[in-house]
């Protein structure tokens, strides 16, 4: 019997012939933590015994929740977060350096063929790049920076087969809302998803991230995808190891094939308070906002920026809305820098916030007031998530929130592409 | 591992906050304090009803929401013994092997508030004394048994330095 690809990674990694259901003892490539979760992975390091970490360029620390800092107390954690860094040499990304899931694999850390934790659940976004990378709480993070091995339940999988092109304004995150709608969000509990098909191999890989990105939010363990040729021109420069690709065996065993046809596909919208309460932006037009916001770990790259700028060029949204603008790296505000998508989108009056998470766990940079409808590129919508439970929160693509700020009110983006 | 207890009843999509509300978990990292509000806003009486060694027993997709570990740290410090519920979220499934508190996968819909249950973790059998009824779970695996029995993943390093099972 075949293989998937999560049991072709923790085959390779634990040095058994894994399968679904079976319990393994596996390697780890990549660690990471940011500033919500490593300071209590820290309190567990020190309470197991740790002293070393088994390899410091394998661990990297991201400041990027709150950064930068509001506060003494958060503050008090990223000096905690500095300190540890700089006596056990691993890497430190501080405030300003972006969102840990744009930094990771921009900087190269993880590679095709990988095993990989993050304490953060959107950990998954890696998946893109055939990653198997997955979320975990501060002790099993603690236990995978002393000893580099993690124990692992080896999923089933769930295969997504998309096929068909996605018409014009059509993003990946319309596709994404799609299937956590269709599925629901407990819909993959437990297993792998593995993302395929004509609709996908034509996306490029900035794409593909926001897709493996929302894998949890279907309460997937981890969101793969194929290794290709893009895929491999876009680690090509930034790898520091040789890359193991993995491919599913065509007789690999799934528990569930579904099949989408994305070609009448229209864009989506994720309405409150929960991610898979999606319906067609049709449903909601009209619908007044007071806040948009363009970026998060999901649509913070420089593809989605230059979507944003493409609607919003010799425009200004609309007067009683706030665009709020978060790069998701410094890379990423470089390049929109020098192509001018900064100076446009500031143009059209939207502040930038500092590379990062900006607004989208509501611990700074545009906490909505009572009574606020926001429209966000993010992954969540649950209520309070942006810092105050009496205001609602939508999650289009960068396009239908570009559009709406235009427009004051929830937009259909598709004229600006016609 | 056997464990005896009492069985105290729960629906479906038991989530973290209700677990522990978010209310006291930033509050303070005193996990004995923590412990007097577990299940609160469910039961308020629930941490005063229950002996050492007691059990939750719940429905489907128990523990979703947040990644916190106070969550099972607050069921295992209010001295409840283990959990069975017909499914968990996998986050808290993983933090609470990790935490020590056993977690039990088993069709629970046949289980009542009050009946005594005795769960024998390696041969995979619930004994519902009450009913005098068997409830089969699929025994856990060695690593989690191991885990379990040093109480976490915290003192199973603090013994061996390392994963350790043989
Ligand atoms: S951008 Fe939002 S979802 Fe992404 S890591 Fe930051 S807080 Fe989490």
């Amino acid at each position: 019997m075949g293989k998937t690809m999560a049991e072709k990674i923790f085959s390779q990694h634990s040095g058994e012939d894994a399968r679904a259901g079976d319990l393994v003892i596996a390697r780890l490539d990549f660690i990471m933590g940011q500033d919500g979760t490593a300071p209590l992975a820290i309190n567990s390091f020190n309470e197991m015994g740790g002293e070393k970490v088994f390899d410091p360029s394998r661990v990297a620390f991201v400041i990027d929740h709150s950064a930068p800092s509001p506060n003494e107390g958060v503050s008090s954690l990223h000096k905690l977060m500095r300190e540890f860094a700089l006596k056990q040499g691993i890497l430190l990304y501080d405030i300003g350096h972006g969102v840990c899931h744009q930094l990771i694999p921009e900087q190269g850390h993880v590679l095709p063929g990988d095993l990989v934790i993050g304490a953060d659940s959107h950990t998954c976004t890696y998946g893109a790049l055939n990653v198997f990378s997955t979320g975990v709480g501060s002790t099993d993070l603690a236990a995978g920076i002393i000893s580099g091995k993690l124990w692992f339940k080896v999923p089933e999988t769930i295969k997504f087969l998309c096929k068909g092109v996605l018409p014009p304004g059509v993003l990946s995150k319309d596709l994404i809302l799609y299937l956590i709608g269709d599925i629901g969000a407990d819909g993959a509990t437990y297993l792998a998803a593995e993302y395929c098909g004509e609709a996908i191999s034509a996306m490029d890989v900035e794409e593909r991230f926001t897709i493996a990105n929302m894998a949890i939010e279907m309460g997937a363990k981890a969101g793969l995808m194929e290794f290709d040729e893009k895929v491999n021109k876009w680690v090509a420069g930034r790898a520091k190891r040789p890359l193991r690709p993995v491919f599913a065996d065509p007789d690999a065993k799934y528990v569930e094939i579904r099949q989408y046809d994305v070609s009448q596909l229209e864009p989506q919208i994720a309405c409150p308070h929960t991610v898979d309460n999606v319906s067609p932006v049709g449903q909601v037009e009209g619908l007044p906002i007071q806040q948009a916001v363009i970026g998060t770990c999901t649509n913070g790259r420089i593809n989605d920026l230059k979507i944003a700028a493409r609607i919003l060029a010799g425009k200004k949204i609309s007067p009683g809305v706030r665009l709020i603008v978060a790069p998701s790296s410094r890379q990423v505000f470089l390049e929109a820098m020098n192509e001018g998508i900064i100076q446009i989108l500031v143009e059209a009056g939207a502040a930038i916030v500092t590379p990062g998470c900006g607004p989208c766990v509501g611990t700074h940079n545009g906490v909505p007031s009572d009574g606020e409808v926001v429209l966000s590129t993010a992954n969540r919508n649950f209520k309070g998530r942006m810092g105050n439970s009496r205001a609602s929160i939508y999650l289009a693509s960068p396009a239908t929130v570009a559009a709406s700020a235009v427009a004051g009110r929830i937009a259909d983006p598709r004229p600006f592409f016609l | 591992m056997l464990l005896n207890g009492k069985a105290f009843k729960f629906g479906n999509d038991i989530n973290t906050d209700y677990i522990i509300s978010g209310k006291y978990k930033f509050k303070t990292l005193d996990m004995k304090e923590l412990a007097r509000h577990v299940m609160e806003d469910l039961d308020p009486h629930f941490y005063e009803k229950i002996s050492e060694g007691d059990m939750i027993v719940a429905g489907s997709n128990f523990g979703c929401g947040s990644s916190r570990e106070q969550a099972p740290l607050a069921i295992i410090y209010a001295g409840v013994g283990c959990v069975l519920a017909s499914s968990f979220a996998r986050i808290f499934y993983r933090n609470a092997i990790n935490t020590g508190l056993p977690v039990i996968e088993c069709d629970t819909s046949k289980i009542e508030e009050g009946d005594l249950l005795q769960v024998n973790l390696e041969k995979g059998i619930v004994l519902n004394k009450s009913k005098n009824r068997e409830i089969p779970i699929t025994p856990l695996p060695q690593v989690m048994l191991k885990i379990l029995s040093d109480g976490g993943l915290i003192k199973h390093f603090q013994k061996y330095g390392d994963f350790k099972f043989d």
